[in-house]
């Protein structure tokens, strides 16, 4: 066996670059990463066979139901290569796979000098994946194309060899072709990356510099952050010092994960671990950052560093307006762990007291709901998402919108919106398909190319706002689930935008303003009258339902005063029934928000900020 | 206080499509069975929970009122309907005013039979007569010749019925508000002193409520079933029936005393399968099919499936939700400030009269009668 006595491999601290690989998988989800990494773990014996449990790496309930990894992870490899007989340390770090997570995935790749795209051989490379590939093309890293799930009766090895080929510019033959399941080629796997990732480069006597590519809290340990060693040396008798801040810490700990910590002297040029210095907040120990010693401080920092920005925002509201002291609770407890999480108080007239929050994506944002409803058990009502508007206003001051009810009422002299450039994969089938939802969300091609026979990337710039409007699911629904989809921001442009209010009996809605396309406010006012006059009962009084675009009225719509709200029925048997349907509504009508002199059921706010999307996805996961 | 009694008679000939109370044809019984062999008995059976009643109830005064509903009640012999007054009236005794209604199917009696009733000492008979329009009927699920109703209120009458009512349904889907006022104005020429007109609830369960699923029929909107309570109230008032109970109206004395029992909170006592009951505060039903019900008696176990004790929020609730469904409604003294204020929108409004909220009632308008649920969820939230 090429596995070697753990005991007997090479120690950290004092690993000879030469021998050490440090690489990463690019895969889309579902594509089998994690599955593979569950198989090299096995091969190379770091984690005994009656230990073994599927995804292993994949440490949050949310990232094993989902099959995503939100956060990125390092474990140390040693493995003997077949090829050559000698000792090498592999160090696998894991990357997020969503594009919401894009920067994070840019300092993983930084911390590598290679890396595996594994694709499915079902079903071709996907539009993140791809967006992936181009990231480690540009960071300069060797890139091993792998063709994964050969076992499947649906794969085509040899159609997707071509596509991924002409993608890096190798021969189709150079694909290895591996099975996550049965572990077929993952051991010839192991030792291609050994023979074609380089060793890492470093000086391991100037002063040390260190990449922060991931920064996770833990409550036992507070933060931990995984590095990798550029030049240089870290080790537990060092006070380091972060590039960025200039800020100190005490070294508590130095450590390989492997796939479990391993506390070890220091971590020497190429190596990759952990380090822990007592700091309670990731956002003291941020991605990107630099890490070196105190007594011997580096003047040159690593290229790259970037502060996470958001780039969607949305309003959460619990549900039941007590458990707001529990919602912030959860919100700071998450902030510990997600450095791109940002949130401050807002006040709803409609929805009550909750937070507006700042996402890096519509990913980011869902992730954040769900794990604020499973882990602190809330149950939580989101507002429309929302992007980052630049509004120039008559007087020529600035001011920078995230929430519609922020946006100005009187004249204003520019609106500028966030713009992306959105790649978009799918069998040529859906061209027109796709091109026509583009055009429609105010998209404008930038260029089209032939992957293989029948798959296309097309690309588009498009508003930042259009994608988050429902625009993904659009996207499957119009290609039958086989478009995938990519986006960087590009920058902004003005956009022709005003803001619709919502009212009811003339009072505005907050919850319900939307900042919308002028072509489209029409459109958006008739949607939402039309819908809130279905949702909303009947009440004592006429309620006019009313789009606005300032003091424009552009839809109308009105329920009639409610007649009759009686049963006619009431005997003997009838009267426990009647009671208890009473005290039913009694509780639904404690659930009543006011708006005005209206009362409006919850249940209509959450459908009317719901997309037929999302209902969708509700009932897809009830059903389960 | 008085103990009535409700007896329930679980069997119809066939099921209408609207209906969903606790009734069974023959043949959902017992397969290529008639009423004769799967009633067989029944009426022991009923007189056996009757000795219960009089075991468990302290009571010594008379009973007040009895009704027999289904079902279809006169599908049982008269003979054995009198077996079980008669051994009520051994065991509790009968005021002499006692009221016993019948509810009976105008397709299904003849003079003789209600002759028969009336012979054993049914009082009060009230005919399902829903509609006077046939294609209303026939969504319905009824067979009956309007024709029949004529007949059978007659013969009512002339075999000594004085208390003789009849069952209306409106807002049935394809009644129009002509079809409406031609079934008020054949009722009024009848020779009844008493009409119940209930808006159709469509019951889940029910044929009807699958058609109307499958969108084979359409609801009638709410404002038009408000305009036809409306009309209703109208042309009864200007015959001379007082409405004292939302679906209920009266000539003078013809009130329904026993469903004004209910109302007022009143000891009651149901007998059969699914019947309910209430003394002091309990409420109690049956199991509800009739061969569990069968089995429960005839291996001498209790046959009631299941009982609360009413709390003093849940006492509150009903009588409030009871009293407002009567003209002289609830006494203001009874309810708190608070829930006061928030009845003042219903006041101006107009459907709480203000004049009586003058004198310290809060009783309902015409308008406001529409609105009852509304205002009970107002007065107890």
């Amino acid at each position: 066996m090429p596995a070697i006595d753990l005991a007997k491999a090479p120690q950290p601290a004092s690993t000879n670059p030469a021998q050490i690989r440090n690489f990463c998988i690019i895969a889309h989800i579902d594509h089998g990463k994690s599955t593979l990494a569950d198989r090299m773990l096995g091969i190379t014996e770091v984690v005994e066979q009656r230990n073994m449990r599927a995804q292993y790496l994949d440490r949050m309930d949310i990232e094993r139901e989902r099959g995503i990894t939100i956060k990125s992870q390092a474990v140390r490899l040693p493995w003997r290569s077949g090829i050559d007989g000698q000792e090498y340390i592999l160090n696998m770090i894991d990357t997020p796979g969503h594009v919401d997570f894009t920067y994070e995935v840019s300092r993983s790749l930084a911390a590598c000098e290679g890396a595996v795209l594994l694709v499915d051989c079902a079903q071709g490379i996907e539009a993140q994946t791809l967006a992936n590939l181009y990231l480690a093309m540009e960071n300069n890293l060797t890139i091993i194309p792998v063709l994964n799930k050969i076992d499947l009766p649906a794969a085509q090895p040899e159609k997707f060899a071509e596509e991924l080929a002409k993608l890096i510019g190798c021969q189709p033959e150079d694909c290895l072709r591996v099975s996550g399941k049965t572990g077929e080629g993952v051991t010839e796997l192991l030792d291609q990356i050994v023979k074609q990732i380089p060793a890492p480069v470093g000086d391991a006597n100037a002063p040390a510099r260190a990449l922060i590519f991931d920064s996770v809290y833990d409550t036992y340990r507070g933060v931990v952050t995984y590095v990798r060693v550029v030049d240089g040396h870290l080790s537990t008798r060092d006070q380091i010092q972060m590039f960025s801040t200039g800020v100190r810490h005490e070294m508590l700990e130095v450590g390989v994960i492997s796939p479990e910590p391993v506390v070890s002297k220091g971590l020497g040029v190429g190596e990759v671990g952990y380090v822990i210095t007592g700091v309670k907040d990731v956002r003291q120990s941020r991605v990107g950052d630099t890490i070196t010693t105190y007594h011997n401080p580096t003047t040159k920092a690593l290229a790259g560093y970037k502060d996470p920005k958001p780039m969607v925002f949305s309003g959460l509201f619990p549900l039941d307006g007590a458990e707001y002291p529990m919602l912030r609770e959860a919100l700071d407890k998450l902030q510990l762990n997600d450095a791109a999480l940002v949130y401050e108080p807002e006040t709803s007239a409609a929805l009550g007291f909750g937070f507006r929050c700042g996402f890096l994506g519509l990913l980011h944002m869902e992730i954040v709901r769900e794990r604020l409803e499973r882990e602190a058990g809330l149950s939580l009502i989101s507002t429309a998402p929302s992007v980052v508007y630049r509004v120039v206003r008559g007087d020529g001051k600035e001011l920078i919108v995230t929430n519609p009810s922020e946006f100005p009422n009187e004249k204003i002299e520019a609106v500028f919106e966030p713009i992306v450039r959105a790649t978009v994969l799918a069998p040529s089938e859906f061209i027109g398909a796709i091109m026509e939802l583009c055009q429609e969300r105010r998209g404008a091609l930038l260029g089209m190319d032939y992957l293989s026979e029948d798959r296309v990337e097309i690309r588009y710039t498009l508003p930042l706002a259009e994608i988050v409007f429902d625009f993904f699911d659009q996207l499957k629904s119009k290609t039958r689930g086989y478009a995938s989809l990519d986006y960087e921001p590009i920058g902004e442009a003005e956009g022709d935008l005003v803001k619709v209010d919502i009212l009811l009996q003339s009072e505005g809605v907050d919850a319900f303003s939307a900042i919308v396309h002028k072509d489209k406010a029409y459109a958006y006012g008739v949607m939402m009258t039309t819908k809130l006059r279905e949702l909303i009962p009947r009440q004592q009084f006429e309620v006019p339902i009313q789009a606005a675009i300032g003091s424009r009225i552009i839809a109308r719509e009105s329920i009639r005063a409610i007649r009759k709200d009686v049963l006619a029925k009431c005997y003997g048997g009838d009267i426990s029934r009647k009671r208890k349907l009473l005290e039913k509504q009694k509780e639904g009508k404690k659930r009543m928000k006011m708006v005005g002199r209206v009362e409006v059921p919850q249940e209509a706010f959450i459908a009317a900020l719901t997309t037929d999307a999302d209902v969708d996805k509700a009932k897809a996961k009830a059903k389960g | 206080m008085p103990l009535s009694f409700y007896i329930h008679i679980p069997y119809c000939v066939k099921r209408c499509g609207y209906c969903d109370f606790n009734t069974y044809t023959p043949g959902e019984l017992k397969e290529g069975s008639d009423i004769a062999q799967v009633s067989n008995g029944y009426i022991d059976l009923l007189i056996q929970e009757a000795k219960i009643a009089r075991a468990e109830v302290k009571t010594n005064e008379s009973i007040p009122t009895i009704f027999f509903g289904g079902g279809t009640p006169t599908l049982m012999e008269p003979a054995d309907l009198g077996r079980v007054l008669k051994s009520l009236e051994t065991d509790f005794g009968f005021t002499k005013d006692i009221e016993i209604t019948i509810e009976a199917n105008p397709d299904t009696v003849s003079k003789e039979k209600l002759a028969a009733l009336r012979g054993v000492g049914i009082n009060r008979i009230s005919f399902g007569m829903q509609s006077a329009a046939p294609h209303v009927l026939a969504v319905l699920d009824r067979t009956h010749n309007p024709e029949n109703v004529v007949k059978a209120t007659n013969w009512a009458r002339e075999v000594g019925f004085e208390q003789v009512s009849v069952d209306l349904i409106y807002g049935t889907p394809g009644e129009s508000i002509a079809d409406w006022e031609a079934t008020i104005d054949s009722a009024l020429a009848l020779p009844i002193n008493h009409i119940s007109a209930y808006a159709l609830i469509v019951e889940s369960g029910t044929k009807l409520a699958a058609q109307v699923k499958r969108g084979e029929v359409i609801i009638p909107d709410d404002d038009q079933t408000a305009d036809k309570y409306l009309l209703a109230d109208e042309k009864f008032s200007k015959a001379g029936f007082t409405w004292y109970e939302l679906s209920n109206w009266a000539k003078d004395g013809g009130e329904c005393r026993h469903n004004i029992a209910y109302w007022e909170g009143a000891n009651w006592w149901g007998l059969g399968p699914g019947a309910h009951s209430h003394t002091d505060g309990k409420r109690f039903w049956n199991v509800k099919h009739p061969n569990a019900y069968r089995e429960r008696l005839e291996s001498n176990q209790s046959p009631v499936m299941e009982s609360e004790i009413l709390k003093v929020d849940e006492k509150e609730s009903e009588r409030v939700m009871l009293q407002i469904r009567m003209p002289d409604g609830i006494e203001k003294n009874s309810l708190t400030a608070a829930a006061l204020l928030r009845l003042e929108s219903f006041l101006t409004g107009g459907q709480i009269s203000s004049e009586h909220w003058e004198q310290g009632r809060i009783s309902l308008t015409l308008s406001g009668r529409l609105m009852a649920d509304r205002i009970v969820r107002e007065i107890l939230l």
